[in-house]
């Protein structure tokens, strides 16, 4: 082949850590102007790859070429020397700060000893317009969005000079609509010379918006291939090692008798104000209701009150009648409610109790686990060694903290500790965000197994492919109402979408009164 | 081999005696894997931390002209110099034992309760009192009674910072600061008062000789020390075995997922705050009772309970650690006496030597750049 110099180009890495071949001789090239995803599971080796990018690491072994020399990067401050710069998945930005500030924090303009806020501003305004990427200046990051934040990250990265940005599972935490500008920007960059890297595992994405794909598997490349002609399906198979089902729900649902019954109920958000209005709705047996939804349109509310964490400020929720409106998280878990809750890190496990003490979340207060005051430690490492083999959690042992393991064993042992409750009613917020292919899959088979076992499902999630893949009946939040009610058949990503942003959908006649 | 005689009854000498013989080789091996089980996780940073305290405060002695290996063997002299200066450390480090847990009780709990100073003097104090008042029962009553009283009057000064932490958020540093002046002019204001004042001393009468504990030859060390054991033991069962220790914990590590899991938050936190205060008020009493013998006049801190602090902090808030911290500042507090006395180095350089423990302890992110490259420069040598 007869190319150009590559930008970037990573021979032979192999990075090792205590008992994990983290990397294993990988190759990666990078060209000017090109969109190249890295594609892999989680804990398959994308983020030591790109940290020894950005040397945050050194590898054991291997080299990396820089417009064909080998270079060392022995810091992050070399590799923004060197252009390369990165977007982290958890943003890097000072809250109280302007954008401008952050933008050139470390790298300040001065006049004297003093910081020039005139000098800043103007410099990021000549930034965001060299690039397109509108931002204001002045507004201070606790203010603006989460998107705006990103596109902060990325002025901060251009600022500084970069000719490579590393774009860290950037959509993870954007909505639909926030996730097509980013694929915009990336795509004025790379027409600016540019390159970027995607990491990702979001295969439609890396479909959509990339030129090229690096999978890694197990800390080995398997492929760097164009992404044009690719399918998903094709790409979720090297990604797993095996063919994958992407959709799972096949059989029509058997609804039978009405499990939770909410109706009028209305709630506030932590700062106070309404953030869900007269709510009314249903959950039967053997069925998957989903509520769609942009983030942040009181989805987030219904879960807390259906679960005990957040007080209703009217209406009642019923559990096969009995009314656990306003209980706490207890006696709604003892009413027979499971709740897989959308942020694993903060409610769903004890990051740093071992996963034996995080199985026993729910039921360490009553036989057999504890006897009289005590927990009976054997029962606690039989009782988790039982669900960690049964849900196929990979750990070295139940004595692991759960902060070791990678997301989707953590979310394994929460799905696996909820499931066991025996519940009537499982609901699972956001059960797959931030997991692989795996992963999803595996969490997925459950919630239709359960399903089929006749429990009621109520899922909660923001990915459109998710809800149609699972649900049986579909609620669409907007501004804390149901926008609309679309059964299986007539759900599509368009009528779904139009009903999110505030849109009248075409199934007019569920529509919330 | 003698396994083959184990139902025999006539075996049994020689099981002993096979026992006794594998015992040190046993004892060696279990060392080694307790060892070997927390050299990584809690061993490592503490004794490096020690091994610098102990290196800068030689440096410090170097700089003012004097030898610092003088020092260090002032230091083993005035542990091992005689049984009476080895007793004297166990007997230094009770109270400090005391006060680490009840700090480390709180940490597991997410709380800093800077307040084991004041439950402490409140259990010097409240011990005293009884031991005063109540000199009319008959022993079998009043040593509990004294012990009970300064328990409980610990445990109050715990429960009100705990108490205002559980119900109105206020943060526990604050109030359990105000605590503890609130107990130092509160014995200072009592133990001056004609009730309870012995004439001619800045103190109280001396409590009733039913209600001492006894000491080992005249030395600080005391019966208090079984108090001390069980307490070390109760703290590690109730934090690690119990379904409240669980509590407990899971509200120290992350309190949303412990009111997910249906845990009330605030009244473990109220809780964990009284057992603290009491573990600390127990210690408090067990001083009056077994080493001061009165209430004395307090021209500020003892600085029992805020050594207790750092004692935690050395042992990693974990109670066996607590154990070999407070032998490690009951070994400071010894020697800082001797040192002066045996080589003319100012005591100040011990309180030097602890301040560095505690700041390579704190900073144990630096320690642990210092491990990773010692052995890079050994290979490079």
């Amino acid at each position: 082949m007869d190319q150009p110099l590559p930008f970037v180009e990573m021979r032979g890495i192999s990075k090792y850590f205590p008992g994990v071949v983290a990397n294993d001789n990988v190759d990666l090239t990078i060209h000017r102007g090109e969109i190249h995803a890295l594609l892999g599971e989680n804990g398959a080796g994308k983020s030591t790859l790109m940290n020894i990018l950005y040397g945050l690491y050194q590898p054991d072994a291997g080299e990396i070429l820089l417009n064909g020399k080998p270079v060392q990067i022995d810091g992050p401050n070399t590799a923004i020397n060197y252009g390369i710069g990165m977007v982290h998945q958890h943003f890097m930005l000072v809250e109280p700060f302007t954008v401008a500030e952050n933008i050139v924090l470390g790298c300040e303009p001065r006049r004297g000893v003093w910081f020039s806020r005139r000098q800043a501003i103007a410099q990021v305004e000549a930034i965001s317009k060299q690039y397109n990427l509108q931002v204001d200046p002045r507004a201070r990051i606790a203010d603006i969005s989460v998107g705006m934040q990103q596109r902060v990250e990325i002025l901060k990265a251009l600022y500084r000079g970069a000719d490579l940005l590393i774009l860290d599972e950037p959509t993870a935490v954007l909505t639909p609509q926030e996730a097509d500008e980013l694929m915009q920007i990336m795509r004025q960059l790379t027409d600016a010379g540019k390159s970027v890297i995607f990491i990702s595992h979001k295969l439609k994405e890396v479909l959509r918006s990339c030129d090229k794909v690096t999978i890694i598997r197990r800390g080995r490349k398997v492929v760097t291939m164009p992404t044009a002609g690719a399918s998903m399906q094709e790409l979720a198979s090297l990604m797993v090692g095996r063919s994958v089902q992407l959709t799972v729900n096949s059989n029509p649902s058997q609804p039978g008798q009405s499990v939770l019954q909410v109706e009028n109920l209305s709630a506030n958000d932590a700062r106070g104000l309404p953030a869900l209005r007269n709510v009314s709705f249903d959950v039967r047996e053997g069925e998957i209701v989903a509520i769609a939804g942009v983030e942040g349109n009181g989805q987030t509310e219904l879960v807390d009150c259906l679960a005990g964490m957040r007080p209703a400020t009217s209406g009642t929720i019923r559990l096969r009648g009995q009314t656990i409106t306003n209980q706490n998280p207890r006696a709604v878990v003892e009413a027979g409610v499971a709740h897989i809750p959308q942020d694993r890190h903060k409610h769903g496990l004890v990051l740093d109790f071992t996963v034996a003490e995080n199985a026993i979340l729910r039921n360490y207060y009553q036989p057999p686990v504890a006897s009289g005051i005590f927990v009976k430690q054997d029962e606690m490492v039989d009782y988790a060694t039982k669900l960690v083999e049964k849900y196929d959690v990979r750990t070295p042992s139940v004595q692991t903290l759960a902060r070791s393991l990678s997301g989707g064993n953590q979310q394994k042992i929460v799905v696996a500790r909820e499931i066991e409750q025996q519940p009537d009613l499982l609901i699972a917020a956001q059960p797959t965000r931030g997991l692989d292919v795996g992963a999803i899959e595996f969490i997925h088979k459950q919630l239709i197994e359960q399903r089929n076992a006749g429990k009621a499902v109520l899922l909660v999630s923001l990915e459109l492919d998710e809800i149609l893949a699972l649900a049986d009946r579909i609620l669409v939040f907007y501004e804390g109402r149901i926008a609309g009610e679309l059964s299986r058949d007539e759900a599509t990503e368009e009528n779904i979408g139009l009903l999110m942003v505030g849109g009248t959908g075409k199934g007019g006649d569920g529509v919330a009164s | 081999m003698p396994a083959k005689q184990s139902s025999n009854p006539a075996g049994w000498p020689q099981r002993i005696s096979t026992f006794i013989k594998h015992l040190p080789r046993r004892t060696i091996t279990y060392i080694k894997q307790v060892w070997q089980a927390n050299w990584e996780t809690n061993l490592k940073v503490p004794l490096t931390a020690i091994a610098f305290g102990l290196l800068v405060g030689g440096l410090f002695v170097l700089s003012i002209g004097k030898n610092p290996l003088a020092v260090y063997l002032a230091i083993l002299e005035s542990v091992f110099g005689s049984p009476r200066s080895f007793l004297d450390v166990i007997g230094q480090a009770t109270p400090l034992v005391f006060t680490g847990l009840s700090v480390a009780f709180a940490f597991r709990t997410g709380m800093f309760n800077i307040g084991a100073e004041g439950q402490y003097m409140m259990g010097l104090l409240a011990a005293g009192i009884v031991g005063i008042k109540l000199h009319f029962l008959p022993r079998i009553l009043l040593l509990p009674a004294c012990l009970l009283a300064g328990t409980l009057a610990g445990g109050l000064w715990g429960a009100i910072p705990g108490w205002l932490k559980a119900k109105r958020g206020v943060h526990e540093v604050i109030n359990t600061i105000m605590m503890n002046y609130i107990a130092l002019y509160l014995t200072n204001t009592l133990i001056m008062s004609a009730w309870l004042k012995a004439p001619g001393y800045q103190a109280t009468y001396e409590v009733d000789p039913k209600a001492l504990i006894g000491r080992f030859m005249g030395t600080t060390a005391n019966w208090g020390i079984l108090i001390a054991a069980a307490a070390v033991a109760v703290t590690y069962y109730l934090l690690w075995r119990t379904k409240f220790g669980y509590e407990i914990r899971a509200t120290g590590h992350n309190p949303d997922a412990a009111k997910y899991a249906g845990i009330n938050v605030p009244r473990r936190l109220l809780s964990a705050l009284v057992i603290s205060g009491m573990l600390a008020g127990l210690g408090g009493a067990i001083q009056t009772l077994g080493v001061k013998r009165r209430v004395f006049q307090l021209f500020g801190f003892t600085g029992v309970g805020l050594d207790g602090v750092a004692v935690a902090l050395i042992g990693r808030n974990h109670p066996v650690g607590v154990v070999l911290a407070a032998l490690l500042y009951g070994v400071l507090y010894r020697s800082s006496a001797m040192i002066q006395l045996s080589t003319g180095v100012p005591r100040q350089v011990i309180g030097i030597m602890q301040a560095c423990i505690i700041f390579f302890v704190a900073a144990d992110e630096i320690i642990k750049l210092i491990m990773k490259h010692l052995p890079q420069r050994g290979k490079a040598a």
